[in-house]
């Protein structure tokens, strides 16, 4: 017999293959044209009612530079799936799930700041972590950790 | 110096709406630094009269850069800085992050230290709770049930500090164990604390249950359906407030919560009573798991056998040479996390707390995410926030439980 | 005080007879005593050491014994800012402004580490201590300080305002 999660991976196959499963939990990849369909069959077919986290890795050797990652959970299933699609800097965007789950608005503006990834159809990505003026993304990992861009003039004490 | 005049300061944020003139609605900005929000958060409200119509939350002024600082430090040198995320209840933060770290490496706890690590995550929920009704109450007025909920807290702070040398900010979990073991007398102790912290809100019940000033305040005021907690991302006390049986303890058990006896209690209308009645009858669940957890503890060691994470024993590091580069190697290496990546996540006082370990193998992480329920919840608080009263926000405010650290990492 | 104390002080300010400079050493004692015992904090708190303030300033340990615990959650009626947690870039601004918001004489306390130095956060987002953005009088370190702690640092500010000097006027006023 098998569990809920290898079920669940074969309906989730991408290209025929089953969808990994690490860690208790369950890995989808796929292509950056394709979160959007996927995340709206999780969120409609399969019950995927939480949209927990969005975030990026930043790889900077790789020609496809980001890593963006959703978790989702399911509270009927009680099961988890990471979506994961990889994007290049020079075209740094995925579509954005405001339409699926309102959670999302906040989260993607994090990654917004932090990573500068793009979210097409999310109209309000100002700062929300950062503040206005911040130049670049400090989760970048070309931005130096101790760079900083005071608001107001440092005093000399 | 003379200090620049004050107009040069720049606003370090934009609103998302300006105001429309005569007859539109009145801006009202509140916070970052108000009284009546615990916690820096800044609302922009937009307001018809006495009523909220539009609310604009920026998060954001505590963030101090956790994910970048964790990038540079070794897997076990960032438990401090984890300790300070939820700093109320930073227990619970150290057992997720540990439980994480351990999981990638495929290290199983011992059982002494799994039983001790949920007995002291239901120990810091009780903090957790005491502290949010605390100064939620405060806010509202109620200057007694806020003096005598903090008296029972610092009974607990005390009695942790015992435990771990810190009062707020203990530093107390280990990638494979703990720091130390429970001190001689300290669950005596703890029966003790429990007693009183049930003298205590006992009185708070009778102060504050019935009382006609607090049920007008937070009856049917910032009201959310599950369904749309669930669609904003709500999880813990204000997503079980709205009738909702879910609790990460129950559903995807971890510890060893599947070993113990206990009620998920929800609520019925999704409104700041109820999640005031939730905590405090979640209070009491735990009260009851670790009255539990005190008989289950077994005896044994704390911390698992195994070179990688755990440190050897002081003695052996002054005296045999293994044992003095494990530990050298330990301090300036850290830990050998295998690559690969994680997501385990813990049912905190406010929801779910989830760690993202991404690791490349070595001591330093690549990437450490936290999903934090507070911020999630910020996201989705104007739900709660528009509709209602301008001084409805700060009750709603203080059920919602905004914890700085965690939501601006 | 049996001295008669006709005639205004500042306008004999040139003389500075004995008689003056004794008695206005006499009255910065006292208006010193009085201050010292009448410290209105204003607290600007954000981070994790404000579970510390909220255990410093309820029963427990209970700054009312040093007159120091009525919280002015305006800044134009108070006249210490206890800065109790991380200040950072975004926030420096808001800080900023609170403290030009206060009336003379006004008091800085940097409660924790962070507000004292940085604390452990060495990087984009934190201030590098408060003094960087005010002037800072007393620094409680500490991750978060002991409530006794707090209270020492209570103290010897109470012992430092005791000991300056109070004038009537000022270069700013
Ligand atoms: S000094 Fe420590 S406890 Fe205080 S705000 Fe900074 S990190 Fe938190």
């Amino acid at each position: 017999m098998p569990t809920a999660l290898e079920t669940l991976a074969e309906a989730l196959a991408v290209d025929g293959r089953p969808a990994r499963i690490e860690h208790g939990l369950l890995i989808v990849e796929v292509a950056p044209d394709a979160v959007a369909m996927t995340a709206a069959r999780l969120a409609a077919e399969l019950a995927f009612d939480l949209l927990l986290d969005v975030t990026a890795i930043d790889w900077p050797e790789r020609p496809l530079r980001f890593d963006v990652v959703w978790h989702f959970y399911s509270t009927q299933r009680r099961l988890r799936v990471r979506l994961k699609t990889a994007v290049p800097e020079r075209a740094a965007a995925v579509p954005s799930l405001t339409t699926l789950y309102g959670s999302a608005a906040f989260m993607e503006r994090e990654c917004h700041d932090m990573y500068g990834i793009g979210f097409v159809g999310n109209d309000d990505l100002r700062p929300i972590l950062l503040y206005e003026g911040f130049v670049g993304h400090p989760l970048r990992k070309d931005y130096p950790k101790e760079r900083e861009q005071p608001l107001v003039p440092y005093r000399t004490p | 110096m003379k200090p620049p005049p004050l107009a040069t300061l720049p606003n370090p944020v934009r609103p998302a709406f300006a105001p429309e003139g005569e007859g539109g609605p009145v801006i009202v900005n509140i916070g970052p630094s108000h009284p009546a929000t615990h916690g820096t958060v800044q609302i922009i409200a937009a307001l018809d009269g006495e009523r909220v119509v539009r609310t604009d939350v920026h998060a954001g002024y505590l963030h101090r850069g956790f994910e970048k600082e964790c990038e540079s430090h070794t897997w076990h040198n960032l438990i401090p800085y984890v300790d300070r995320l939820n700093y109320v209840s930073a227990l619970i933060n150290d057992f997720a992050y540990c439980d994480a770290v351990e999981q990638l490496m495929g290290v199983t706890i011992t059982p002494r230290c799994r039983y001790l690590r949920t007995l002291l995550s239901e120990y810091s929920r009780l903090v957790d709770h005491l502290t949010c009704i605390a100064a939620g109450l405060m806010e509202l007025g109620a200057m007694t049930a806020f003096l005598y909920l903090v008296m029972v807290r610092d009974y607990m702070y005390e009695h942790l500090a015992n435990l771990t040398g810190a009062r707020v900010t203990y530093t107390y979990g280990r990638i494979g164990g703990l720091a130390r073991d429970l001190p001689a007398d300290w669950l005596t102790r703890l029966a003790d604390i429990l007693d009183k912290y049930e003298v205590f809100v006992a009185r708070v019940h009778g102060l504050i249950d019935r009382n006609r000033i607090f049920i007008d305040r937070m009856r049917d005021v910032g009201v959310i359906s599950t369904a749309d907690a669930l669609h904003w991302g709500y999880t813990g006390p204000i997503l079980r407030s709205t009738g909702a049986v879910l609790d990460l303890r129950r559903d995807t058990p971890y510890l060893a919560y599947a070993e113990l006896d206990f009620e998920v209690p929800v609520g019925i209308k999704g409104d700041n009573y109820d999640r005031y009645y939730v905590r405090m009858r979640e209070m009491d669940e735990s009260v009851h798991m670790i009255r539990q957890l005190m008989e289950m503890l077994p005896a044994g060691p704390i911390n698992v056998d195994d070179h990688r994470c755990t440190f050897p024993d002081k003695q052996l590091v002054y005296t045999e040479i293994e044992s003095l580069i494990n530990h050298f190697k330990l301090v300036m290496d850290g830990p050998a996390v295998p690559a690969g990546e994680i997501y385990v996540a813990h049912e905190s006082p406010n929801g779910e707390l989830g760690f993202y370990l991404v690791s490349t193998g070595g001591g330093v992480p690549y990437k450490v995410h936290v999903r934090a329920p507070s911020f999630v919840h910020m996201g989705g608080v104007h739900k709660m926030l528009e509709g209602y009263q301008l001084a409805d926000i700060v009750p709603t405010f203080g059920s919602v439980n905004m914890i700085g650290g965690e939501c601006d990492r | 005080m049996t001295a008669d104390v006709r005639g205004d002080p500042i306008a004999h300010a040139g003389g500075r007879s004995a008689a003056f400079e004794y008695l206005t050493t006499k009255k910065d004692e006292l208006v010193g005593w009085a201050r010292k015992f009448s410290l209105f904090p204003y607290p600007f708190v954000t981070a994790c050491c404000a579970m510390e303030f909220m255990a410093v300033s309820s029963s427990p340990y209970d700054t009312d014994r040093f007159g120091a615990a009525l919280p002015r959650f305006s800044p134009r009626q108070a006249d210490l800012l206890m800065v109790v947690g991380t200040v950072t870039h975004k926030q420096a601004p808001v800080l900023r402004r609170v403290y030009e918001q206060m009336c003379e004489p006004k008091w800085v306390m940097a409660f924790g580490v962070c507000a004292t130095s940085g604390g452990f956060y060495r990087n984009y987002a934190a201030v590098q201590g408060i003094d960087r953005v005010i002037p800072v009088d007393i620094y409680v370190p500490g991750c978060p300080p002991r409530p006794e702690m707090v209270i020492d640092g209570i103290m010897r500010l109470q012992g430092m305002i005791a000991r300056s000097k109070h004038p009537i006027v000022t270069d700013t006023f």
